[in-house]
């Protein structure tokens, strides 16, 4: 298995990362290297066996399940704090470039 | 009375308490010391904030309402969000983040909930890290790479080498870290001290930047067993309204059985541990230390854990399709870095992601995409999970027949600068033995044992099965009550 | 099942995708207020934003409401369901992945069934469910107020939402529209949902496509946000002339997203998102599996108010309905409660849900008021059935009863006192009415006798007028059968 310059733009885009020419060619070799000791998982025999999502999952006696909170609204407004980092806030909105639909 | 800052967690602690000193004296003599910042430890340094926090801790000293380890300095890695400090990851995105609230981690070692419940610790500030925890050198920090106090041509291991490098270089009496395919034991094995990765779920993720959330994991980095055992009992505890995925399992005195003996103590060997991969001088060390536990009453079992190597593919599948997800949040809307020139939303998103990541994020990030991308999902991220079990399960059989798990956290000693730039994949493949227990969740850590190349520290991995934190570090502690590794420290301090 | 109406011979298929609002109190997977029409992000806790280091924290009223809901259409509660991150950038969305759940959702299965009118006849219409899961509701982008940029407000951004999938079950916009309002009754009625159209608490969108009878199906568009039931019908219809016409005109039809303009009366597509299609679902490693146990699902249970469908069923069994009528009066729970309290009050059901759905129904559609603003209460409605019962008034007189108790005249029997329409039950005075009469119309009386049936009409008629329509008709006739033969 090997990535194409093509695999790459679509991930890229995926992704949304904006990759300079020299830089795609570098990701594709590297990622293609990597890929070379991946293929052996392929290889391996995993009939039967449950996918494993939790780490927990494995703990003995623990099969884990999602814990719940009760449905109290308890958040005060923190807007200001919240936002303090944003790069771009008009009249407590976030900014960004024109959303076409 | 020894320098302060010569002084372990535990005797900064008595010293505390018995008002030999105070916290803004011991936090002063910290910060002196951090000064000019050293080997590129910290990324963040205020010293009117920790003076605040320590004057804090000397009211609560005279009020008699100290925390256990009222007053003693703690420095976070910058993975942990932090009111008082800005935030970065050690990623450009994030330059000059700052978070309106503490990590929850943060928060128990610290003052608590307003001044209350909190172990009292004071911060001296951030710590340098690899860009959102990945990497194992530590040389992909948007900031710069760290250097290691024992020879500053080298790397301090990674993700947390500033954790590491600052315990090691006596910048701070202990430091907070992350392991998420072995991020804590790896650095802490190359700098010389010692660090514990706990069950995953002991400690609250909530206020961690996440990278990979099914594998991340917080835990101390100190110079023993003891003060690691001290700081662990601080960080952990079921945090059930703000981590999902945190333990349901009550607080505990990790100190408690730090006395027991090890006699008939069953150490499991993995033979996939100790094969050609393995420095000569490392296996050497390793050897010695296993001797030492066999003459403290140890018994060597050997062992097998098949699937080690494997532990690698499906550790760089795994890890990087979380962090892509985990990292979709950085996109110049809310928080953090938005690039000054682009043309419409889209090249808004691309030109600041560009901008924002690091080489080997965005490698990761195009990584987890592509094994999560249709028609691959399968046959990558699916099968990674399904042997994550099987690797999990070789544990389970393997702890059968034995109560800890020896062998070395890495393959060699810490290696040059730059040794690695062009080749990320020589460091996946440094990670092997790190990686099966990050995997599997179960607790790890790695504990000074000697010397190799170049005078360089080795350190002694130990494996616990799920919440036998206390185990292991009574063995680390019983082992450095027969040794001195642990008390070496670099020339210069 | 009457066979599909075509159009223009071609066989109309849609499915439906609705979201329902859950109506808890806090958000799904955070602490802060769902409530509407916040100051923009002063309801966007750092969870809702996404900030670094949060994590989401799962909300039982969710989950209860999903239960709930399953309970109501007959689904299979999922004993154990999965989260899942749905992968794609968008300002509306903080995380760049919505959490959702995509394997395994946790109600599967159930079915939604109806009546409508069909011409003249009334069809029963089952439209099966696939799935319902629950996932958290996106921010809103705002485009008017700002040049060349839009305004990110991420206060309804984590709130819980039901998303219920149908199959393909419907074959016209008239199904479509009442399968709409039967799932709207159905979450509005069990309380998990305000069904709020308007402010966006119950939204449709709504899968077309077209084929010719026995041809696999054809391509879909989906409508979305179809927030109102007179567009739902509207944009349908469109969509649907759309599709025939393109492919009339040998246009193939590409799968598409587009939105219905209530001004043109026209759909649009939408600018499609060129990766939507590669969402890179997976697990979400911040939330375990989410377990109902079966003791859960019985303690919902047995707490639910009794549902529309099984309230009808009671109807038909206690007082021998007929199917459509306790399907009508189960409409809303106040039409429904409103109708018990009729029957009992005069022991006649089958008279009461005549006058429910007939008069009454009526009257309020006239005044646009709902059951529970009837100005008639449902004691009177009663009392005055009992009159028409027991024979004191006529139907006609029981019209203006039934006006007069709407105007608030005051009781029945005062009423019809008052009005004098007391029905005339006195033989003697009867039949020297129809005496004269008779007398009076000879020639009706001749065709009668020779065999012109109809003819009893020109008699009946002045009868009722000279008693002023006080008059039994039934005792009218029995008495001019007698008097004629």
């Amino acid at each position: 298995m090997s990535l194409n310059d093509q695999d790459i733009r679509r991930i890229a885009n995926l992704a949304r990362l904006a990759l300079q020419p020299e830089e795609q060619e570098r990701m594709r070799h590297k990622i293609n290297d990597f890929f070379g000791i991946v293929e052996q998982i392929r290889a391996v025999d995993t009939t039967g066996v449950l996918p494993m999502a939790h780490p927990v999952d494995a703990m003995q006696g623990a099969h884990i399940e999602l814990r719940l909170r009760p449905d109290v609204a308890s958040e005060p407004n923190q807007r200001e704090a919240n936002q303090r980092s944003a790069p771009a806030v008009e009249r407590g909105l976030f900014l960004v470039p024109k959303v076409i639909e | 009375m020894t320098q302060l800052h010569n002084m372990t967690v535990a005797q900064l602690a008595q010293t505390l308490q018995t008002k030999q000193a105070s916290a803004v004296e011991v936090a002063t003599a910290f910060l002196a010391r951090a000064g000019g910042n050293p080997h590129h430890a910290f990324l963040d340094i205020d010293s009117e904030v920790t003076l605040a926090q320590a004057q804090a801790s000397d009211a609560r000293i005279a009020a008699g309402t100290a925390g256990a380890l009222e007053g003693v300095p703690i420095a976070h890695k910058d993975v942990f969000v932090t009111r008082d400090f800005a935030t970065t990851a050690g990623s450009k995105i994030l330059s000059g983040y700052r978070s309106p609230f503490d990590a929850t981690v943060v928060q128990k070692l610290g003052a608590g909930v307003n001044g209350q419940g909190g172990a009292g610790m004071v911060s001296l500030g951030k710590l340098n890290c690899d860009e959102f925890a990945m990497g194992s050198s530590n040389e992909n920090s948007a900031y710069g790479a760290v250097t290691n106090p024992w020879d500053t041509s080298r790397v301090p291991g990674g993700s947390s080498g500033g954790s590491a490098a600052a315990v090691a270089a006596r910048l701070a009496p202990a430091a907070t870290g992350t392991d998420t395919g072995g991020s804590i034991r790896q650095p802490a094995s190359f700098c010389g001290i010692t660090g514990i990765k706990p069950t995953y779920g002991r400690a609250s993720r909530f206020g961690l930047i996440a990278y990979a959330s099914s594998l991340d994991q917080a835990g101390p980095m100190a110079r023993s067993a003891e003060d690691c055992a001290l700081i662990l009992s601080a960080m952990c505890g079921p945090d059930l309204d703000r981590d999902a995925t945190s333990l349901d399992v009550p607080a505990e005195n990790f100190c408690a059985k730090l006395g027991d003996s090890l006699s008939g103590l069953r150490i499991g060997i993995p033979q996939e541990f100790f094969g050609e991969g393995l420095a000569a001088d490392v296996r050497t060390a390793i050897d010695a230390a296993l001797k030492t536990l066999e003459a403290q009453g140890a018994k060597l079992v050997p062992i097998t854990l098949p699937r080690t190597e494997l532990a690698i593919p499906v550790y760089y599948i795994i890890a990087p399709a979380e962090a892509s997800s985990n990292l979709s949040r950085f996109d110049g809307v809310k928080f953090g870095h938005r690039a000054s020139a682009y043309t419409d939303l889209v090249s808004m998103y691309k030109q600041t992601r560009a901008e924002g990541f690091g080489e080997e994020v965005k490698r990761r990030i195009m990584t987890g995409a592509y094994v999560l991308s249709h028609g691959y999902y399968d046959a990558y991220y699916l099968q990674a999970q399904k042997i994550r079990r099987m690797i999990a399960d070789d544990f389970q059989r393997a702890f059968a027949d034995c109560d800890v798990i020896a062998g070395p956290v890495a393959p060699t000693v810490a290696w040059m600068l730059g040794h690695n730039a062009s080749d990320p994949l020589a460091d996946y493949l440094a990670d092997i033995f790190t990686l099966p227990a990050s995997l599997a969740g179960l607790p790890g850590m790695s504990v000074p044992v000697g010397f190799g190349e170049g005078g360089m520290p080795v350190g002694l991995q130990l494996i616990g099965n799920y919440l036998q934190e206390a185990r292991l570090l009574n063995v680390a502690h019983q082992y450095q009550l027969a040794t001195d590794h642990h008390l070496q420290q670099p020339e210069g301090i | 099942m009457t066979a599909p109406k075509l159009v223009q011979g071609y066989e109309v298929v849609i499915g439906f995708e609705t979201h329902a609002q859950l109506s808890t109190k806090s958000k799904i997977f955070s602490r802060a207020s769902v409530a509407f029409g916040a100051e923009p992000n002063t309801q966007a806790c750092a969870v809702d934003m996404a900030l670094p280091g949060t994590l989401p924290v799962m909300n039982i009223g969710a989950v209860e409401r999903a239960i709930e809901f399953g309970l109501g259409v007959n689904a299979h509660i999922a004993e154990r369901s999965i989260f899942a991150r749905k992968n794609y950038f968008y300002p509306d969305l903080p995380k760049g992945y919505q959490i959702s759940q995509f394997e395994i959702p946790v109600v599967q299965g159930g079915e939604v069934s109806f009546f409508l009118e069909v011409g003249k006849e009334t069809v029963h219409k089952t439209v099966r469910l696939e799935r319902a899961h629950l996932e958290e509701d996106a921010g809103k982008s705002l485009h008017e107020d700002f040049v060349g940029q839009s305004g990110i407000d991420l206060n309804r951004a984590g709130t819980p939402l039901l998303e219920i999938v149908t199959q393909p079950d419907m074959r016209s916009s008239e199904e479509a529209v009442a399968y709409a309002k039967e799932l709207h009754k159905i979450v509005t009625w069990i309380g998990i949902c305000d069904g709020n159209m308007q402010e966006g608490s119950f939204r449709c969108d709504a899968n077309v496509s077209v084929r010719k009878p026995g041809a696999p199906l054809g391509t879909r568009r989906e409508i979305k946000n179809l927030n109102s039931f007179k567009f739902m019908q509207q944009a349908i219809d469109y969509e649907v002339r759309w599709q025939i016409d393109q492919l009339e005109d040998g246009h193939a039809i590409e799968q598409a997203t587009v939105l219905f303009d209530p001004d043109t009366g026209e759909t649009r597509a939408m600018r499609t998102k060129e990766d939507a299609a590669d969402y890179r679902y997976f697990p979400d490693p911040d939330l375990p599996p989410l377990v109902i146990g079966r003791d859960w699902v019985e303690r919902v249970r047995s707490e639910m108010a009794e549902l529309p469908r099984v309230m009808a069923e009671r109807f038909v069994k206690d007082y021998a309905l007929p199917e459509y009528d306790a399907t009508q009066l189960t409409q809303s729970k106040a039409t429904a409660a409103y109708f018990e309290a009729t029957a009992q009050a005069c022991g006649q059901p089958k008279l009461a849900s005549n006058w429910i759905m007939g008069e009454v129904s009526r009257r309020l559609n006239a005044a646009e008021l709902g059951f529970d603003q009837l100005p008639v209460s449902a004691a009177q409605l009663g009392a005055m059935i009992a009159r028409i019962q027991d024979s004191t008034i006529n139907n006609n007189s029981a019209k203006q009863v039934f006006e007069a108790l709407w105007n608030q005249e005051g009781e029945v029997d005062a009423i019809i006192a008052s009005k004098g329409l007391k029905q005339m039950n006195d033989t003697g005075e009867l039949e020297k009415i129809i005496d004269d009469v008779l007398a009076a119309n000879p020639k009706n009386v001749e065709e009668f006798k020779a065999g012109n049936a109809k003819a009893l009409n020109g008699l009946v008629g002045p009868i009722m007028k000279a008693s002023k329509g006080k008059a039994n008709p039934a005792q009218v006739n029995e008495l001019l059968m007698k008097k004629l033969s």
